[in-house]
């Protein structure tokens, strides 16, 4: 036989549909490097990059609502030999990570100027980090969700340590790659466990081994899967994996922290969702009782750890922690129903977090000087528009009825019940009231006067264009979202059909 | 006879390292031991017939990567003794116990029956027609294909946020100028 | 008497093992570095080990994935140690970090 032909490799053929947000994404990041070295003029390369990235934008969310038309019609299906899936799910998050990544972007638009940092990079990073999310979303392979998993992660370090003139900024990034790097190798380790156990790192494949056969000695799975767990649990600020959310999400520059808040968490979730549902579908009753604990710890430590902050942005970031519990009641919910509600969950979230955080940048001012709670003492007074926009973001956050928060907490809780979680349930209502006193501490602090004699704290630096829209925004989806909930919840349930074909 | 004892050699090379890196008080030293694990770790390969990755695992791991580590070592001037009587006292016995539970556990679980899965899932490696390189390349080109060009962003983020990191930033250059 | 699959895989899990204990002793941020890279080398010898017994190339190709990988965190990790502490010529511990703690 000739050596050359026994050495020729047929690749597979290549639905492009199914990549092309990924491709776009990454493309336009390219470009943007491509550009910025083109470009003679520094302070011309700015707006240039800019451009570019809302094109991006604008394309890879475009290529989301082709596949979403095109599998309303033809099914989910699988591309690239099984690696990538195309469903409504991936569909989905792929929308709320683009989405959380143009107002990321509209946060950082003024704000890298303010702060003289170099924004084409920064824009290159967090186009990349949201093309890995985007990945992620469509894995249907344990090693693409690991690669995946560290294009979201690797410029995400780089980011939360790109304001490098503070030190607190660096020792986030630091802080969040330390303990990044050691959650990604337990989480291959779960891999490599699981691989062995079943044969195979794709999911499908997996699925379809575990129902065809019983495994007589499971430890292998179970233990990659708590592995597995260990690993996305440290991505999705999961208790007790949360030490560094507080402390990364304090130092890094609040456009980044709002970033991290909305899409990483959509993304990562993404990824733990697929890989319960649809790999280890089967095995519920070996993963609802990690969830469970997880739920429960999450819950419990972001309530109480945000009472005892005296500084907005931890508190927002306990506050994240507690959120991830929340989404967490519906995943143990093994059900579409749980899905869903997770999915809605995960999409109100991200537009929460982000509105919170523009606001919170305002207030904090220059050099992310300074987010003490006694910052916000009188805003009322001094900038109502803008204290007023917290106030409902907060009062959404806490689950009051009327917002979008609501419509959240209640499919959470909904899906729980209909699983007979009813002890997860009642744990959560409990920790929503904790946290309920956390986010009207905030309010009753900037309703507070001045008092004479006392010095007033800083101004707000003035709202500019992309700060007032992402605030603008988010009010107003909270407010939509909060009357009119039957849109979103109809496409997250339609989503969760379109994922199980 | 003759594999089981260089197996035992490479074991014992690889786990006294690996304890080595972690006790050592001088980080050159501890950069040095793990040399000694990952060049354990491509016996190891050898062994099993891996020898694609055998070979990859000398060139990247044991003299790309530990010497970007020796660098930063010698760039930040931190190749200091450093004690390891550590502020926490806490820490260190509560490590050492975490360590041990989560060994007997990965041990004890699994039993005997560690690798239980479907065999040739992904593909043959023995009994084909080509060599070690052959069937890694064509896996890697056909079935994985998607996460090998997923890499290609991973080398990009590599690239710019190491230019991001290590450049003078712009206010640098003003405050200087 | 040959090695078997299990051998390699407990000499992985106990690689795996020191790895995760010096992660959590030492203070030294290279040398806690160094440990995330024997972790995952242990995972990189579990898959060599499982793909030979399960005569599966899968498990080989996914050492490539995790070196690929490997590489870009070692590059984006070390620049944040140097950008980090030069800065300060204290020494890089993680003891010179605690400013933020939680």
């Amino acid at each position: 036989m000739n050596p050359l032909a026994a050495a020729r490799i047929t690749t597979p053929g290549v639905d492009w549909l199914s990549i092309a947000p990924v491709a776009i994404l990454g493309l336009t990041a390219v470009v943007i490097v491509l550009a910025r070295s083109l470009i003679r003029k520094r302070p011309a390369a700015y707006p240039v990059a800019m451009a570019i990235t809302v094109l991006g934008l604008g394309l890879a969310a475009l290529a989301l609502l082709a596949q979403w038309r095109r599998f309303r019609v033809d099914g989910p299906y699988q591309s690239l030999s099984g690696m990538v899936a195309v469903d409504g799910f991936a569909a989905f998050i792929g929308l709320v990570v683009v989405f959380a990544t143009a107002m990321a972007v509209l946060l950082a638009s003024r704000y890298l100027i303010r702060e003289r940092l170099d924004g084409p990079e920064y824009l290159t990073l967090m186009l990349l980090s949201s093309a890995g999310m985007v990945a992620m979303a469509s894995a249907n392979d344990l090693i693409t969700v690991f690669v995946a998993l560290e294009i979201v992660s690797i410029p995400l370090y780089v980011l939360a340590a790109f304001d490098r003139r503070r030190n607190a900024s660096l020792e986030a990034g630091l802080k969040y790659f330390l303990l990044g790097a050691f959650a990604s190798a337990v989480f291959l380790y779960g891999v490599a466990l699981t691989y062995g156990a079943t044969g195979s790192t794709n999911l499908t494949l997996i699925a379809r081994f575990l129902a065809d056969n019983t495994l007589l000695d499971g430890g292998a799975l179970l233990v990659g899967l708590a592995l597995m767990l260990v690993g996305l649990g440290f991505k999705v600020a999961a208790a007790p994996f949360q030490m560094w959310t507080p402390d990364v999400y304090e130092g890094a520059p609040t456009p980044v922290t709002a970033f991290m808040a909305s899409a990483t968490k959509a993304a990562a979730f993404a990824a733990l969702l697929r890989l319960l549902y649809t790999g280890l579908g089967s095995s519920s009753a070996d993963w609802r009782p990690i969830i469970w604990g997880l739920a429960v710890l999450s819950l419990l430590v972001g309530s109480i750890g945000a009472v005892v902050q005296t500084d907005v942005k931890r508190m927002l970031a306990y506050s994240s922690i507690n959120h991830a519990g929340f989404i967490l009641i519906g995943v143990e919910a093994a059900s579409d129903r749980g899905l869903a509600s997770s999915l809605t969950y995960l999409a109100i979230y991200a537009f929460l977090a982000l509105g919170s955080f523009a606001v919170v940048g305002l207030v904090t001012g220059r050099g992310d000087a300074d987010s003490a709670l006694s910052r916000f003492r009188g805003l009322t007074q001094r900038r109502p528009a803008l204290a007023y926009a917290f106030v409902l973001l907060l009062l959404a956050q806490a689950g009051v009825p009327l917002t979008a928060g609501f419509v959240a907490k209640f499919r959470v809780f909904a899906a729980a019940v209909a699983g007979e979680s009813y002890l997860l349930a009642l744990i959560g209502m409990l920790t929503a009231a904790i946290a309920a006193f956390v986010y009207l501490r905030i309010v009753l602090t900037m309703f507070l006067p001045v008092e004479e004699g006392e010095a007033a704290p800083p101004a707000p630096v003035r709202a500019d264009p992309g700060t007032t829209i992402v605030i603008a925004v988010a009010c107003a989806l909270t407010v939509i979202v909060g009357v009119a909930p039957a849109a979103l919840v109809h496409v997250a349930e339609r989503a969760t059909l379109l994922f199980r074909g | 006879m003759f594999v089981t004892i260089l197996f035992v050699v490479f074991a014992l090379i690889a786990l006294g390292c690996a304890i080595g890196v972690v006790i050592s008080r001088n980080p050159v030293h501890s950069a040095l031991w793990l040399v000694g694990t990952l060049l354990a770790i491509a016996g190891f390969f050898v062994l099993q017939k891996a020898y694609l990755l055998s070979a990859v695992q000398v060139i990247v791991y044991a003299s790309a990567i530990v010497v970007l580590f020796l660098f930063v070592i010698m760039l930040l001037g931190v190749d200091r003794e450093e004690s390891l009587g550590d502020p926490l006292r806490i820490q260190r016995p509560l490590a050492i116990g975490l360590g041990l539970i989560g060994f007997v556990l990965l041990v004890g679980i699994m039993g005997n029956r560690w690798a239980t899965g479907a065999e040739t899932a992904t593909g043959p490696l023995r009994g084909e027609a080509g060599g070690n390189v052959e069937h890694v390349a064509r896996a890697l080109f056909t079935t994985y294909l998607w996460p090998f060009e997923l890499t290609s962003a991973l080398l990009v983020v590599g690239v710019v946020g190491g230019v991001a990191l290590a450049r003078r930033s712009n206010a640098d250059e003003e405050e200087a100028a | 008497m040959t090695p078997t699959a299990t051998w390699y895989l407990v000499v992985a899990a106990l690689l795996f093992s020191i790895g995760g204990v010096g992660m959590l002793v030492r203070r030294n941020v290279i040398v806690m570095f160094m440990c995330v890279e024997l972790m995952l080398n242990a995972v990189n010898l579990s898959f060599v080990a499982f793909s030979t017994q399960l005569d599966d190339v899968g498990g080989q190709v996914s050492v490539f994935f995790v070196l690929v990988v490997a590489a870009a965190e070692v590059a984006i990790g070390l620049a944040l140690i140097v950008a980090v502490f030069r800065r300060r010529r204290s020494g890089a511990t993680a003891d010179d970090i605690a400013e933020l703690r939680g």
